[in-house]
């Protein structure tokens, strides 16, 4: 055996490498049956950028749709409640130039809106409770509806179906809870003070410190 | 002497301590109002427990913990709530919060106090449970909920009194430990109790406070609690750069110190839990340093939660013109106040008032040079610059890479950066973004699973009635191939095919309503009720025709009308049950007797109609006739309705041609069907039905005659007699149709 290999080396090269050929073969195809990734993972990822609105403006009945048909080559700068950020977003991850928002879609807005029931018009017509994609609405047949704010998305749905035009999007209100710092002004606009909360107390010791 | 470990990085700005401690720690007279907002801490604001215009006595509970992340606050002194709105608040936003407004009485009077006079005696859940109630918080600057703190997941084998105090012109700590290192060292040991005694327990404190620690270290004698001094570098406050210089451990990045077995306290929060404990006083005031050059006196004060800055520093001659910004916290890590109004809260270590000379504005930024002393200032060992440029340009996730959240935001790298460049504020602008994405992130998280949940319940639905509907319909099939299998063996059970499911119908209708007989049994009862109201009305009517007025009488009169139309209505309501009822136990009998089922039906209709007709004709009043006539109506619907349902059983029963039986069931369906019909009609009509049908009859049976002698069937003889009979009777038919017309 070691004398036929020694022998033959060309032969035995071919073997050798052969061999590993069919195994590491074997192993990638079990692999790839045992570890297949269920769904269309780039459908997923698109997912997980859109903003989960579920508004439709994009022309598709969800965010997910929206997601396959990019997947399928539609064209990324229709989701005007993701804005720019989504767009870029969107670009990195598919690698491609990033256009601007489409705005036959809808403009960007910089006010979250909330969906707010003015209960005591409401005839309890469940109509806002079939058009919310979220089951953000809360109601019975006859009863007055009421929306939990936390789950809406201000997606607008459930205001045009209203007989009685009892909902308003009313924009939510900055709260302490969410405020978050912002990025320095520039130097221009700290010289006129505009920004003068926005700078921490000292970043520099005194001229007579120093000299000190 | 102890080792400890050199902190990375760090500064040495000029430490300007001396100022305030000239004098020992003061107080200041009851201000008008405090004003003491909900959310002092970190985690859910409290909730309320007290409303506008109760009156409160020192030490009350304003509001209690909402969560367990969360904490409680108390009324400073005894007066009364006069509002609970939002009020501007000491936060970087400027923004407003929930606050109570408390107006003081004066008499400063105390709620009762439990005192716990050996806490060794109490149980560590105890004191929590005591400190939890007091509302202590973390004293140190970010205040943490204590009792959450002191509750760690892992076992603890170090606690760390952190009395470095490191930043620039605060004294704070260091005064307190001077006048009340008795009480700091008792609330340290409470501390220990509570967390099962660890084996060690330092106390870490800067080289620059040696009064303090002069005050402090006699008292240690005889305790396991170790003072330990160390090079004033800031920030080696910061509670992982604490925690390094004094064991050489380090936190892990996203872990807290009781990952590692540490618990870290501030000293003034050790003081207030000595008081909540061994006092009874929860945390209404706290010890502040009042401090700059914009301010005739410099000094620490036990200023009350809720006292207006504006106030503490009236008392200290403020001078508002020259005063650069009024800073809440120290130099390097505190934020400017917007409104000098604003409270002290439980965090308000200090309130600096800096001259212009003392606080210059700060030059404008430079490009960075690159000159890397940021790096080397940074007492978390991050690359300050890298983080800088990401932050420019918005890239999260290398930031995220960089570590950019162990950065503490001390501001040691703005601090020493040639070019000015904040980049604190680059730090705090991009984890507040960051954080804001990941709250988006997990909203539109929920918002995915939401809409996804409702599709598929939408689909279920949707799955579920298209199921029904193929059941629906492969019943029908069944039924119909059961019942054409059927028909080959024996005649009465292909009707009972179809006939199952009129019955499950019927009993499905029936489940629908409460059973027959009760509303039967009801509706009697109600015509009996009716029926006496009736005669009550005739005799009023009576009465009032015999002695009363025309209106009395026209009153009667109208009450009477009314009471028999109530009573018409019970009758034929009741008519009308009875009628279903009847119906329905008619359909049931379908399948035992079909020809009993005719006979009985027509027998049904034609006695309820009779019934019916005498009715009309008995009752002068029009109301009651029409309400009559609206009944028999009513039944004909019904009974049509019943008949549709046997057509329509005997329709569904499959026709074989070929099988005579079968042919014969369908001929005496037809007929059934035809006698039922003609109940209804006129006598003229119903000749007419029969003579014609009659016709039909006999010219098919002709037909089969024909049929039977060409093929020389069995049957001939039969076929002959019937077709005679047929004959018969439709001689008979005509001569009566002709007698009738
Ligand atoms: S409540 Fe209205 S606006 Fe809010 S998610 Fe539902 S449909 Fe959209
Ligand atoms: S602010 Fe952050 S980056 Fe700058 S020195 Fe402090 S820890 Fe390092
Ligand atoms: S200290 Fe300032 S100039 Fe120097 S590298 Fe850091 S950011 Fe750039």
């Amino acid at each position: 055996m070691i004398d036929f290999f020694s022998q033959t080396p060309l032969l035995t090269a071919l073997l050798t490498l052969g061999g590993l050929t069919l195994i590491f073969g074997a192993i990638l195809g079990f692999a790839s049956v045992k570890f297949k990734v269920e769904g269309d993972p780039i459908v997923e990822q698109i997912d997980t950028l859109l903003p989960q609105t579920q508004c439709g403006q994009c022309g598709y009945p969800g965010c997910r749709p929206y997601a396959e048909a990019i997947a399928n080559g539609d064209q990324i700068n229709k989701c005007p409640p993701g804005g720019q950020t989504t767009i870029n977003a969107l670009a990195n991850l598919l690698d491609v130039e990033a256009p601007t928002l489409d705005e036959e879609h809808g403009e960007e807005s910089d006010i979250k809106t909330v969906a707010y029931i003015r209960e005591d018009e409401c005839i309890g017509c469940t109509k806002c409770i079939q058009a919310c994609p979220v089951d953000a609405i809360l109601g019975a047949a006859k009863q007055m509806h009421t929306v939990i704010a936390g789950e809406c998305t201000g997606c607008d749905l459930c205001v045009e179906p209203c007989p009685v035009d009892c909902i308003d999007m009313i924009p939510v209100e900055p709260d302490i809870a969410d405020w978050i710092w912002q990025l320095p002004a520039s130097s221009a606009e700290r010289a006129s003070e505009l920004n003068a909360a926005n700078i921490i107390a000292t970043d520099r010791t005194s001229d007579r410190d120093e000299a000190a | 002497m102890r080792q400890t470990w050199e902190m990375p990085g760090g500064v040495h700005p000029p430490e300007n301590k001396t100022q305030s401690l000239q004098y020992c720690i003061g107080t200041l007279p009851l201000p008008e109002r405090l004003v003491i907002p909900l959310d002092q801490h970190t985690g859910a604001p409290a909730k309320l427990i007290v409303s506008v215009n109760d009156r409160v006595l020192k030490g009350q509970m304003l509001a209690k913990p909402s969560e367990a992340v969360s904490a409680s606050v108390h009324a400073p002194t005894s007066g009364v709530i006069t509002a609970i709105d939002d009020q501007p608040v000491p936060h970087p936003s400027g923004m407003t919060s929930r606050c109570i407004t408390l107006k003081p009485d004066g008499k400063d009077t105390w709620s009762e106090r439990q005192k716990i006079d050996n806490y060794r005696d109490a149980s560590p859940a105890e004191l929590l449970e005591i400190i939890r109630n007091a509302g202590i918080v973390g004293m140190g600057g970010a205040g943490f909920p204590t009792a959450v703190k002191l509750q760690p997941r892992n076992p603890i084998d170090t606690l760390i009194i952190n009395a470095t105090e490191c930043e620039p012109y605060i004294t704070a700590d260091d005064i307190l430990i001077q006048e009340r290192p008795e009480e700091i060292v008792e609330g340290i040991q409470i501390l220990t109790h509570i967390l099962g005694n660890p084996e060690q327990v330092l106390i870490g404190i800067e080289d620059n406070k040696p009064k303090a620690f002069e005050a402090l270290e006699p008292l240690l004698a005889g305790t396991n609690i170790e003072l330990v001094d160390f090079h004033t570098r800031y920030p080696s406050g910061g509670e992982k750069q604490l925690i390094f210089i004094l064991t050489g451990k380090e936190v892990p990045s996203d872990g807290l110190p009781a990952d590692i077995g540490i618990v870290c306290q501030n000293i003034g929060t050790a003081h207030a839990v000595f008081r909540a404990v061994a006092q009874g006083i929860p945390l209404i005031s706290r010890i502040t340093t009042v401090v700059g050059e914009a301010l005739a006196t410099s000094r620490n004060y036990e200023l009350l939660i809720g006292t207006p800055i504006s106030y503490a520093l009236q008392h200290n001659g403020f001078n508002e013109s020259d005063c650069a910004r009024l800073v809440m916290g120290g130099p390097m890590m505190g934020f400017t106040l917007q409104d000098p109004d604003v409270p002290v809260i439980k965090t308000t270590n200090c309130i600096l008032a800096p001259s212009h000379a003392e606080a210059p504005r700060q030059p404008p930024a430079q490009a960075c040079i690159r000159c890397g002393m940021c790096a080397e200032a940074c007492p978390a060992s991050l690359l300050p610059q890298q983080l800088f440029w990401y932050a420019q340009s918005q890239n999260y996730e290398r930031l995220e890479a960089h570590s950019l959240f162990d950065c503490i935001e001390c501001g040691a790298c703005s601090y020493v950066c040639p070019s000015n460049i904040p980049l604190v504020q680059y730090y705090r602008a991009a984890k507040g973004e960051i954080r804001k994405l990941q709250a988006e992130h997990l909203k539109s998280d929920r918002a995915r699973e939401r809409f996804e949940y409702q599709k598929r319940r939408k689909e279920k639905a949707e799955a579920e009635k298209a199921a029904k509907r193929e059941a629906r319909r492969k019943a029908a099939e069944q039924a119909k191939a059961r019942a054409a299998s059927g028909a080959e063996t024996a005649a009465p059970k292909q009707a009972g095919a179809a006939d199952d499911l009129i019955k499950a119908a019927m009993a499905r209708a029936a489940q629908r309503q409460s059973k027959p007989e009760e509303q039967i049994e009801r509706q009697q009862r109600a015509l009996a009720s009716a029926e006496e109201r009736v005669a009550r009305a005739q005799q009023k009517l009576a009465d009032a025709e015999a002695s009363g007025t025309d209106q009395q009488i026209d009153q009667a009169r109208a009450g009477l009308a009314d009471t028999r139309h109530r009573l018409s209505e019970a009758n034929r309501k009741l008519s009308e049950l009875q009628a279903a009822e009847q119906s329905q136990s008619i359909t049931e009998k379908i399948n035992a007797s079909p020809k009993a089922l005719l006979e009985k039906k027509i027998a049904a209709i034609t006695q309820r109609m009779a019934t019916a007709e005498d009715k009309i004709a008995g009752t002068e009043d029009p109301a009651v006739k029409q309400a009559l006539r609206d009944g028999l109506a009513k039944q004909q619907r019904k009974l049509e309705e019943v008949r549709q349902q046997l057509a329509e059983s005997t329709d569904a029963a499959p026709v074989d041609k070929d099988g005579a039986e079968d042919a014969a069931a369908q001929a005496i369906a037809r007929a059934r069907e035809k006698a039922a019909a003609m109940a209804d009609m006129s006598e003229e009509q119903k000749l007419r039905e029969t003579v014609n049908s009659l016709k039909g009859r006999l010219q098919k049976a002709e037909q089969r005659l024909a049929d039977a002698e060409q093929n020389g069937s069995e049957h001939i003889d039969a076929l002959r007699s019937g077709a005679e009979k047929l004959r018969d009777k439709l001689a008979e038919a005509a001569a009566k149709l002709e007698e009738h017309s």
